[in-house]
């Protein structure tokens, strides 16, 4: 088991896989930290020596922004167009979509599951 | 797509000489103007302007944070009240 960024332990995956699963790092940027601590991309991460796997912490930690700060980041940007008052914070307000789809139909991973309106009377 | 930067921001020119005048007669009126396209400039921050919305001029205080936006975003078009059914199971409550 290897602990990287904090709470993430991947699994007997292959490196370039298993890095993704750090919030924050998908394919791309895995096959880049391996680059750059000189791993090919195909072994595993059980068969990463310690030293290995300190120099991935290593990049990581210096070059890549990740898990609880990238949240953190994340939600700041947020609140801040919230604190705004323009038009997509007004949007983040309400859980609607802020990049102008349509709301008429769908729309439904920002609204959430359906609300069933009761029939008018008549 | 992001506007190319050798362009700058873009801005109607009448909104400068707008500005330009309110600072100078520092008094802090509400600068009305129909160009929701325009893009807040640095120079703005301070300074309120009565955005258009298609009816009437709604005030917009500039601050820092609002720099690199639209004028058009801090006034919105559209008035939505909710829907009837929705009002009726809130006073219900």
């Amino acid at each position: 088991m290897a602990r990287i960024a904090g709470v993430n332990i991947p699994t007997a995956k292959r490196v370039e896989v298993a890095l993704t699963y750090i919030f924050g790092i998908g394919r791309k940027s895995a096959q880049d930290i391996c680059e750059k601590s000189g791993i090919t991309s195909e072994r595993r991460v059980h068969q990463l020596s310690d030293d290995e796997v300190s120099k991935i912490r290593e990049v990581i930690d210096t070059d890549y922004l990740v898990e609880g700060e990238l949240r953190r980041e994340v939600n700041v940007n947020i609140k801040r167009l919230m604190d705004l008052g323009c038009y997509r914070g007004l949007r983040h307000r309400k859980g609607l979509p802020v990049r102008g789809q349509s709301t008429k139909q769908n729309a439904r991973t920002r609204k959430g599951k359906r609300k069933t309106v009761a029939n008018k009377k008549k | 797509m992001t506007r190319s930067v050798w362009k700058g921001p873009f801005v109607d020119g009448y909104l400068l000489k707008k500005a330009d005048k309110s600072k100078a007669s520092s008094r802090n009126e509400v600068i009305k103007m129909w160009s929701r396209r325009s893009t807040v400039l640095p120079m703005f921050v301070g300074l309120t302007f009565g955005v258009h919305n298609g009816h009437k001029f709604i005030p917009v205080l500039v601050s820092e944070d609002m720099v690199g936006h639209k004028f058009g975003e801090f006034a919105p078009t559209r008035t939505y009240y909710g829907h009837a059914a929705d009002k009726k199971a809130k006073r219900g409550k």
